[in-house]
């Protein structure tokens, strides 16, 4: 039996660049950035993106006070991508609603903070927050939007370190073909600026970024570039069966075309290129396309030195010399590596060349790296391309875990 | 203190627990869980702010004489008061 067609109808995000997928899509053409300087705890000031979305709009006071940032910006995220996708939410069965949120960790930040309180009262676990289950739990940030939607389907989480963002529209693709749901809340969320084990731990690796301007921190391809601008984020999407979709008029962003995820299982750290060239040729083929059919490639590419060299070599054994209308391009240059969310809000970043014919760049290559150097990659200015049927977009985790998921041109 | 000093302080803590909450009309009489939306997780929030704000002390078994402002006042006033002759 052929798998039913899924389809995107809505998009709701928070980008340290835009809350919207119009002002976010607005600003990577017009190369704005969004990163700056951020008072780390034990660190001092640490480039960061952050995010400055209104958390009041969709939330109370206290569910902002009891719950968890990243719990936060699912809410901010769901109830924009339904408002987007004008589903008569009152009318509709909420024990048939999935929310299947990526993340790529949740409870650090939880945990810091409750340590550190407890510091202030000489580690007397007395003192200790009720409220700490609650909020580390990894089914966290699903948890909190579906009590704030008052969903009563399946809401849970998908560890996948950074590629959890595509790990939330895949796993959603997968429970509406199985007819587990009929409507899936679903992408990635990143609350990971809130820790510093995420800054420290990246410092120690020698992977952390610095640059005296925070907007040109994060430069993938760049010979510059340093290491991993880490920030915050969320996007999450309605995805819906095709037929569900039309027979309600809903406006259709695009179509799931094919997906792949597979481990490297060579290292804790080091990305393995020969694997993520499987993952991304297994997508295609699902798709049943060929290289020369994928129109954009959105990297994954975070600016650390070997990490992008790496990719470019999984993306050149892909797709080599002989795909002319394939460009290249990636998001993380403007907002940094939102983790969780990544994927998700990078697949969104470019959804909208469908419409205007248009590719944004990746921004900061000032010297580009002739190792990353690819045939279509969109350096610092917009390209006008001639079509735009189908977007490719990479999203890779530590533990190697690899992801690629294509998305087509809605056509009946 | 008085109890008066002492349902301020505890009106102060629902301030924070309970941001939306309007407590300019608060019954002193009423229950708090009956006028105010607060659950059990709430109440154990006034507990933890009582020990970490004023190093007061609620047992479990005592939990119910913070059902109301009053009955706060008659039960925290003299803890309040025998901590401040401590010192």
């Amino acid at each position: 039996m052929k798998p039913s067609r899924i389809v995107i109808t809505g998009v709701g995000l928070t980008a340290p660049n835009g809350n919207s997928l119009p002002e976010f899509r607005r600003n990577l053409l017009n190369g704005v950035a969004g990163i700056e300087r951020m008072e780390i705890r034990y660190m001092g000031p640490q480039l960061a993106g952050v995010c400055h979305y209104d958390a009041l709009r969709h939330q109370t006071k206290k569910e902002v006070r009891v719950g968890t940032r990243a719990g936060s910006i699912s809410v901010y995220c769901a109830r924009e991508a339904l408002a987007d996708s004008r589903i008569d939410w009152a009318a509709r069965p909420k024990d048939r609603v999935g929310i299947y949120i990526g993340c790529t960790e949740h409870g650090n930040v939880e945990t810091e903070n409750e340590i550190y309180n407890l510091s202030k009262f000489n580690y007397d676990t007395k003192f200790w927050s009720h409220y700490h289950n609650p909020r580390t739990v990894a089914n966290n940030p699903a948890g909190e939007a579906s009590l704030n939607l008052g969903v009563t389907g399946p809401a849970y989480t998908i560890g996948a370190a950074c590629a959890a963002g595509n790990l939330g529209l895949i796993h959603a693709t997968q429970m509406l073909r199985l007819g587990e749901v009929d409507l899936a809340i679903c992408g990635g969320v990143s609350e990971s600026i809130h820790t510093f084990g995420i800054f420290a731990g990246f410092k120690s690796q020698n992977a952390l970024a610095t640059h005296a301007d925070p907007h040109k921190a994060s430069r993938p391809f760049d010979l510059a570039r340093n290491g991993i601008v880490v920030s915050e984020g969320g996007c999450l999407y309605t995805l819906e069966r095709l037929e569900d979709a039309q027979a309600r008029g809903a406006k259709i962003y695009a179509e799931i075309a094919g997906y792949h995820v597979n481990s490297d299982a060579s290292d804790y750290v080091l990305p393995n290129p020969v694997r993520q060239a499987e993952c991304v040729r297994a997508s295609i083929a699902r798709a049943g396309l060929t290289p020369r059919d994928i129109h954009i490639v959105n990297t994954h590419a975070t600016a650390t030195p070997l990490g992008d060299i790496q990719e470019c070599e999984a993306i050149r054994a892909v797709f080599g010399e002989g795909c002319p209308d394939t460009s290249i391009n990636n998001t993380k240059s403007y907002i940094g590596h939102c983790m969780g969310a990544a994927g998700a809000l990078e697949l969104a970043g470019n959804l909208p060349s469908f419409d205007d014919l248009t590719v944004h760049p990746t921004i900061n290559v000032d010297h580009l790296d002739p190792a990353c150097a690819l045939p279509g990659l969109v350096l610092n200015q917009p390209r006008k391309v001639a079509k735009v049927d189908t977007i490719l977009n990479n999203s890779f985790g530590m533990l190697g875990i690899n992801s690629a998921l294509i998305v087509r041109r809605f056509a009946p | 203190m008085t109890k008066d000093d002492c349902k301020k302080l505890v009106l102060d803590i629902i301030a924070d627990i309970a941001p939306d909450e309007d407590l300019t009309n608060v019954k002193p009489d009423v229950r708090l869980r009956d006028q105010l939306q607060l659950d059990s997780m709430d109440f154990l929030d006034i507990v933890m702010e009582l020990r970490k704000r004023h190093g007061i002390e609620v047992p479990e078994a005592d939990y119910l004489q913070l059902a109301s402002l009053d009955s706060c006042a008659n039960y925290l006033t003299p803890k309040f008061n025998a901590l401040s002759a401590k010192s």
